[in-house]
């Protein structure tokens, strides 16, 4: 893992959970969706929170590809959870909710998985076939 | 059965979305390091060869048929159950599914990060 790999995480892990915010803040702009006028809620898009929130996420799906094509499912997902973290820290003060105590232990389970996997290694490397390892022998 | 009916959405948002993270990592293996294939062949042909790879595009069925569900499961229970227990669940099933469909070496380490971010993303949630 070099350092332009650990950025692609940190990628993903911003863009994923900003996206999310600033959607959010987008939609609290525009108010609650009518369910009998669906379609009212394209003219969300000329709000500009909700495009930013679109680029941010497209951001976010492309660094998400970038690490799948060299590291595991099974690293890149845990390895990306710190955005639940990231989500709570805007909420608590890009959106000022109120954060409880209980929800500061979730913030501190998924850093330490976090912080657990990202120590292992990124990429289950293929064994060769019995026979090879035998030759090479 | 009501509840059971839930439970069913929920179990179908969880293996859609783990289904869509396999297949995506699949196809993403089958074209290999995105970074590499960029410096040496330039971004279009990475974004070609992405939008040409099978195993992409049942992905993105997946994440749909996901989507629906998650939908689906929203009209019938509270969000404050259906949001975290399908977010949580789905880091534990791609786990298995990275191990048993993408032969994955999922050790202990993994397995424990999993499941604290299981549980942190279920008490966040």
């Amino acid at each position: 893992m070099n350092y332009k790999k650990y950025l692609v995480l940190f990628a993903i892990t911003c863009f994923g959970s900003t996206g999310d915010a600033l959607l959010k803040r987008g939609m609290n702009d525009f108010g609650p969706v009518d369910l009998h006028n669906v379609l009212h809620v394209v003219t969300a898009l000329g709000n500009p929170w909700i495009l930013i929130g679109i680029l941010s996420l497209i951001v976010f799906f492309a660094s998400y590809l970038i690490a799948l094509s060299w590291a595991d499912l099974s690293y890149v997902l845990p390895a990306t959870a710190l955005g639940y973290v990231v989500v709570t820290l805007l909420g608590k003060y890009f959106l000022h909710e109120n954060v409880s105590a209980l929800r500061w232990l979730g913030v501190m389970l998924v850093s330490c998985g976090v912080g657990w996997v990202t120590r292992g290694p990124s990429l289950t490397v293929p064994q060769a076939p019995v026979k090879e390892q035998h030759e090479i022998a | 059965m009501k509840s059971l009916d839930l439970w069913l959405a929920i179990s179908m948002i969880v293996l859609a979305s783990s289904g869509g993270d396999v297949l995506l990592s699949a196809a993403m293996k089958r074209i290999g390091d995105l970074n590499d294939l960029r410096r040496r062949r330039g971004l279009i042909v990475v974004v070609g060869r992405v939008f040409s790879e099978k195993l992409f595009f049942l992905a993105l069925c997946c994440f749909s048929i996901g989507f629906f569900s998650l939908l689906t499961a929203l009209s019938w229970g509270d969000a404050s159950l259906v949001a975290p227990a399908s977010a949580s669940m789905t880091f534990v099933v791609s786990a298995a599914m990275a191990k048993v469909f993408l032969k994955e070496d999922v050790d202990h380490r993994r397995w424990v990060s999993a499941l604290l971010v299981c549980v942190g993303v279920a008490i966040l949630m």
